[in-house]
């Protein structure tokens, strides 16, 4: 059973601006992964990059001015979303329609830049409010959409922007709001290159989930949006959130549960959410970051759940590991597999590491795909499943 | 029409004057007079030493409280939603200040600290709660927005729920711009059914309306003073366990009403 209808859906990330070039991208095994130079950093590895930031935002919106919210308004302008958001407002009315954003790091590249440039005091065009604080994307969208209603940012690392779906479908259930906008965007900044490095996770090489040689992320950044409306009010929809989990791991702050227990929590609870089983599911959208960590402890999880067979792979050998952003990027990139019955192998997986035991695509397949679950995983244990039906 | 409704079986207070729930009650009942004498260091006493070591002064604060609101609960069966307008401003001021010289080296202990939901992380592995749990900001009517999505973890996913909204001063020169003149914390324990000794049940509801304000006006300047501790006016009924209507800011015009009903 349908728990939301999606009516609309778009993505922006290295692999280009809008849902055609990702599927295109998915398609030819193009990955968006590149060793380009960053602002000024300095570490050797690979970055999936999204082009076209250069140009600043409206003058109506000029306060928000930052790279976090470039993205977000060059992805609010892909595949007709904004239009379609538009026409949401009007439908349900500005002050029914909720803002529901995933981010991990918002706009802090503002306030690097802002400390590098630091004299005695803060530069004059610094704006914590509307850059780095962590509400200043849900807040941004909201005014560039004109809307009035419920907005809150959840930032619970790599997992932000996949609870995003739950926490709407809460609100829409509860009556605080009638539709919903969720999404995440999330941007390069050094705090994150410098982070992961100092944690050893940033691989100099490009990332290769599940790969016997994997040894850590390629960071990315992406931006990505839904519209999420109650089934008994649409007409017809395409796609539907059919259930979600979310779990802690209550193990480690930046390592994950090996056993898998927690993630295993969140596919199940999804599952539950769905009242469907696992051999239901025609593919699994892995978190697969490329860390041994992750997918070993990722590889139990699945394992305990789905058992061997169920088709999986990660896509973050195409688009990186977008953060913040990962949960609706990998939404969409589910979405657009069910639409065009694709199932994405494991970019850069030439040799699979042996100890991991599920079913991890090393070549792409075409086939009716009409289910998908997606993991994202986070610091702190955070976890959330989504699963994802497509209406035959 | 009521949105959801819960009942808050324990509470969690900190700010400058009020050290916890149980020595503010009777500032907040009017029957002391308050004064904000600053807080002491506080050691959050389910923390593991190694995690203790690495806690920064917001997850301490936000432990100070949710120890204080769960004292006579199971924690390990609770949804969390951490709710803190702007996360860890020491720790970005550290991380930003790093990559601002030549070396640019972060500590990776400030980095995954760094995480809006490091205290949520750090509470789950305290309590060893695996349940859904959440970090969310909403800017200065966070509270309000944390209510909403802590009531519906209570209403639609039937889980009774600790909500944790907390807020420290930032560092200079971050202060400048988000000028918080003193720490606050808060808990409170949601739950579908009564305990013994239950501060009573809220019902919420979105409404327009104007936010309330406080009469004593060193509380009410507190509850400008920092995003969670907008949520005085609720802490002063529940200490009196008087039926109560109060409005807190949400959008606009609209305000997410809370009747407090003691039982």
């Amino acid at each position: 059973m349908s728990l939301l209808a999606i009516t609309h859906y778009t993505v922006t990330s290295a692999l280009g601006h809008g849902r055609d070039r990702h599927i295109a991208a998915l398609e030819s095994e193009t990955s968006g992964l590149a060793q380009v130079r960053f602002d000024t950093c300095e570490l050797a590895c690979w970055l999936g990059e999204v082009a076209g930031l250069d140009a600043p935002l409206p003058p109506e919106l000029a306060a928000w001015e930052c790279r976090n919210n470039r993205l977000a308004w060059l992805a609010l302008h892909q595949d007709g979303f904004f239009e379609a958001a538009q026409s949401l407002r009007a439908r349900y009315g500005a002050h029914r329609v909720g803002v529901f954003i995933g981010t991990s790091t918002a706009g802090i590249h503002a306030t690097e830049r802002a400390y590098a440039e630091m004299g005695t005091s803060l530069p004059s065009w610094f704006d914590y409010r509307h850059t780095q604080n962590i509400y200043s994307t849900a807040d941004f969208i909201k005014h560039a959409l004109g809307l009035q209603g419920h907005a809150l940012a959840i930032s619970t690392a790599c997992s932000s922007s996949a609870k995003v779906f739950a926490a709407a479908y809460r609100a829409i259930e509860m009556g605080v709001c009638d539709a919903a906008i969720v999404g995440g965007v999330d941007s390069l900044c050094l705090t994150t290159l410098y982070g992961f490095n100092s944690l050893q996770l940033l691989s100099a090489d490009i990332c290769k989930p599940a790969d016997t040689t994997r040894n850590g992320i390629s960071i990315g950044e992406a931006g990505g949006f839904a519209l999420l409306e109650k089934p008994t009010r649409v007409k017809s929809h395409l796609h539907s959130l059919l259930g979600y989990g979310e779990s802690s791991d209550a193990h480690h702050m930046s390592s994950p549960d090996p056993q898998g227990r927690g993630a295993a929590q969140a596919m199940q609870r999804a599952l539950q959410r769905a009242s469907l089983n696992a051999h239901q599911i025609g593919y699994i959208n892995l978190h697969g970051t490329g860390t041994k960590a992750n997918d070993n402890a990722e590889d139990k999880g699945v394992l305990s759940v789905f058992g061997a067979e169920t088709s999986c792979s990660s896509t973050k050998g195409w688009t990186g590991h977008t953060l913040g952003a990962a949960g609706i990027v990998e939404a969409a990139l589910s979405l657009l597999c069910m639409e065009h019955n694709f199932l994405p192998r494991s970019l850069q997986t030439r040799d699979k590491d042996p100890e991991l035991r599920c079913n991890v695509l090393l070549e792409s397949q075409r086939a009716p795909l009409t289910r998908v679950l997606s993991n994202s995983f986070g610091f702190g244990g955070s976890n959330c499943s989504l699963l994802f039906g497509m209406n035959a | 029409m009521s949105l959801a409704s819960a009942y808050v079986n324990g509470v969690g207070l900190a700010g400058p004057g009020l050290p916890s729930w149980t020595e503010a009650q009777a500032v907040l009942r009017g029957e002391q007079t308050y004064a904000p004498t600053e807080l002491a260091m506080y050691q959050p006493s389910l923390l593991p030493p190694n995690e203790r070591r690495r806690a920064s002064p917001a997850v301490r604060m936000a432990f100070r409280v949710a120890e204080e609101a769960t004292r006579e609960c199971a924690a390990d069966t609770l949804a969390t939603t951490f709710v803190s307008a702007d996360g860890d401003l020491q720790i970005a001021h550290r991380i930003c200040a790093a990559l601002a010289t030549r070396e640019r080296f972060i500590s990776p202990t400030d980095f995954h600290n760094s995480v809006h939901n490091a205290a949520a992380g750090y509470w789950s592995i305290a309590t060893a709660a695996q349940g859904p749990s959440t970090a969310i900001s909403g800017w200065d009517t966070g509270f309000a927005v944390g209510l909403i999505e802590a009531l519906s973890m209570v209403q639609i996913e039937g889980l009774d729920t600790l909500l944790v909204a907390y807020d420290l001063p930032a560092p200079e020169p971050l202060w400048t711009q988000r000028p918080l003149a003193a720490p606050f914390g808060v808990a409170l324990l949601l739950s579908r059914e009564a305990r013994v000794g239950t501060w009573g049940r809220i019902e919420l509801q979105c409404t327009a309306g104007t936010e309330t304000s406080l009469d004593n006006s060193a509380l009410e300047q507190l509850r400008l003073s920092n995003p969670a501790a907008r949520a005085l006016p609720l802490l002063c009924a529940l200490a009196r366990r008087a039926p109560s209507e109060l409005d807190f800011a949400w959008i606009d015009d609209t305000t997410v009403r809370t009747a407090l009903i003691p039982v």
